[in-house]
């Protein structure tokens, strides 16, 4: 007769194994190695938890130093490898294959050790994509994750940094996985309960607080006068046509110079209330002003962002909170809503090819995805109307039945022509396609596809890719706004001309965007030190930032 | 130091009776840009000084481009460039068009 439950006995040798290590659910850090080496089986499929910001990185330096001869070939399934450690493990035997959705510090070194063979790899993923993934063939048989506190039965407050662990929690917990949970500290009572005792199995106390990275903050002080334009470009260009309210942006500068810009360039165009309403959206500082001059109705986050915490609890019609006042993030669900609920994504890009495919793989590094990919794309399965989206969706097909017609998501790329280290960001061969060869990739890691991308915003001018018509069309609206790069230079003047006059391109003179406004003094803060003032003294800049 | 000089046609008069605007400032990655009156209405003379060798086929399709679609005409302007890249360069110009458009 079939055994149905060898899950769950497969579970309960685990828990077996463990309690010799434990009193009650609470492991000692001093005996973690030899715990980790008790509970995990060669060959696994191991969460540890990497996310976007919080990293569990007293259980990735056990981990680490397991020993290869017990534990070994892990198949290591998480979103985020940041840490030296989660790549160390790889050098050593003691995982083998991994399936992953963002690298950022580790980019270069992931992309050495693939092309080295010590890393088999599965596939570069978006957040959304590997949770989906989580719960159908990449479920957890051992997660480890990181929260602030624990009460002695194992219920965790995972403090504003939820992010990932809810998802990763409910995949391993219900697959019948193992669950073992690192916290700041043990206390008599949680602050509020993100994760159920009755879904953690071991607690360890690490006694400091998990590893955050500040990934959100952008410096006015170092946004340019060119970033500014094209940021006019964006607000005159297109939120105030397609009547944006409900968007994500991207983390670099030109998407944080809209924001600066929102009280003043958008204030002048009487964009207020009409525009960027509610958002999907991680608590970025330069938003600051624009939520405290009363722009802003709703947030939801994918994560934190070291220094906003006072800030969020001040302001709970804004953000998402907790009985406790602090704010609950959660990567999954602020990925669906940026998938399904609002009408633009809005980002930056290292290049884009004449297709309008673009990519951040440049040179050897495989930097992943994170959620760009998800944002940065239609989503076939939305049915609920809105303005923009129709709009969009009659720009792209203007004699289809209207009732049948689907709308489309606003995909925007936006950046200057050339970037940092005078790179240009238009190119006709993607770096991402040498890099698929190397390494023998079936897929080109492509950010956004072409075919979701709606616009292109440069310096000198706006591309809509929804009227185009045909593929030269498109080749032509890209080169069009391409600037002086070899792209740009190499156009079919008198097509760019024409496509102009249908305002496939608009210019900056064509949507009567002054080049004096691109001035430093438009930004309503201009640096780290003014976003502070304008939160009233609760935003805290981490010190890195505090150049005063 | 490579000094560069263009002599164009444009297409539209300055406007405005601002005798010189200065825009930008010298500096790693901007640039200066003088603008006089004196010239032809229909032309516009540009000098460069820029410590950076061999672009002069980029300033030669940034300074084209400018004639062409700005309010150029009667224009001597003078560049003191600090290796500024071609987008900075064309919204120098682009701000200095405007300022001589502006009353003083």
């Amino acid at each position: 007769m079939r055994d149905w439950n060898t899950k769950g006995r497969d579970r309960q040798a685990r828990l077996d194994a463990g309690r010799h290590f434990a009193a009650g659910k609470i492991v000692a850090a001093h005996d973690l190695v030899a715990f980790l080496e008790a509970v995990l089986r060669p060959g696994d499929r191991v969460c540890l938890e990497g996310d976007n910001q919080k990293q569990a990185d007293l259980l990735a330096k056990a981990l680490a130093k397991a020993d290869p001869a017990k534990i070994h070939d892990l198949h290591m399934v998480q979103s985020g490898v940041v840490l030296p450690e989660h790549l160390d493990i790889f050098e050593t035997g003691i995982a083998r294959r991994l399936d992953f959705s963002y690298s950022g510090p580790q980019s270069a070194r992931i992309a050495r050790m693939m092309f080295g063979g010590q890393i088999e790899l599965g596939a570069v993923h978006t957040y959304l994509e590997l949770f989906a993934r989580y719960f159908i063939d990449l479920t957890p048989q051992v997660a480890l994750i990181a929260a602030v506190s624990a009460d002695k039965d194992g219920n965790l407050y995972t403090g504003p940094n939820t992010e990932d662990t809810p998802t990763v929690v409910e995949a391993t917990s219900f697959g019948k996985g193992l669950v073992i949970a690192q916290v700041g500290e043990i206390v008599d009572r949680v602050p509020r309960v993100d994760i159920p005792a009755d879904q953690v199995h071991f607690v360890v106390n690490a006694q400091r607080p998990f590893y955050v990275e500040p990934l959100f903050t952008r410096d006015p002080a170092a946004i340019t006068e060119t970033q500014i334009l094209t940021a006019m470009l964006a607000i005159k260009g297109l939120y105030a046509p397609y009547g944006v309210r409900r968007l994500n942006h991207g983390i670099g500068f030109n998407t944080a110079a809209i924001e600066l810009l929102l009280p003043t360039f958008g204030e002048r165009l009487g964009l207020k209330g009409k525009v960027c309403t509610h958002w999907a959206l991680n608590p970025h500082p330069t938003l600051i002003p624009a939520i405290e001059s009363g722009w802003v109705e709703q947030i939801h986050c994918f994560g934190s962002e070291v220094g906003m915490e006072d800030y969020m609890r001040a302001r709970p019609d804004i953000f998402f909170t907790g009985p406790d006042g602090s704010l609950r993030s959660n990567r999954a669900f602020c990925q669906t809503a940026g998938l399904y609920a609002c009408d633009m994504f809005i980002g930056s890009t290292l290049q884009i090819d004449l297709a309008g495919n673009s990519s951040t793989v440049t040179g050897g590094r495989v930097a992943g995805f994170g959620g760009a990919p998800n944002m940065g794309s239609d989503a076939r399965g939305r049915r609920h109307p809105s303005a923009p989206w129709l709009r969009a969706g009659e720009e792209a097909d203007p004699d289809g039945t209207p009732a049948l017609r689907r709308g489309r998501k606003l995909v925007v790329q936006i950046g200057e022509t050339f970037g940092d280290g005078n790179a240009p960001m238009f190119v006709e061969r993607l770096g991402a396609l040498e890099l698929a060869d190397k390494l023998h990739l079936d897929l080109a890691p492509v950010m956004v596809y072409g075919d979701d991308v709606t616009h292109i915003v440069t310096e000198e001018g706006i591309a809509n890719l929804l009227l185009c018509r045909d593929k030269d069309e498109r080749e032509q609206a890209i080169r069009g706004v391409a600037g002086y790069t070899e792209v740009g230079r190499a156009r079919d003047r008198k097509m760019v001309e024409r496509l102009r006059e249908r305002k496939v391109i608009q210019r900056p003179e064509d949507l009567g965007i002054d080049p004096l406004d691109a001035d430093r003094g438009l930004l309503v803060a201009h640096s780290i030190k003014d976003l502070m003032i304008a939160s009233g003294g609760l935003y805290r800049p981490p010190s890195r930032f505090r150049n005063w | 130091m490579e000094n560069l000089r263009y002599e164009l046609s444009t297409t539209k008069p300055a406007g405005g009776t601002r005798a010189v605007a200065l825009v930008g400032v010298v500096a790693s990655g901007n640039l200066e840009v003088l603008l006089e009156r004196g010239e032809a209405a229909d032309r516009c003379v540009i000098d460069i000084a820029t410590p950076a060798h061999g672009f002069a086929d980029l300033w030669q399709a940034v300074t084209a481009d400018f004639a062409a679609r700005s309010a150029a005409g009667g224009l001597r302007i003078t560049i003191n460039d600090g290796g500024a890249r071609p987008d900075t360069v064309a919204l120098r110009l682009a701000q200095g068009v405007r300022l001589m458009e502006k009353p003083e």
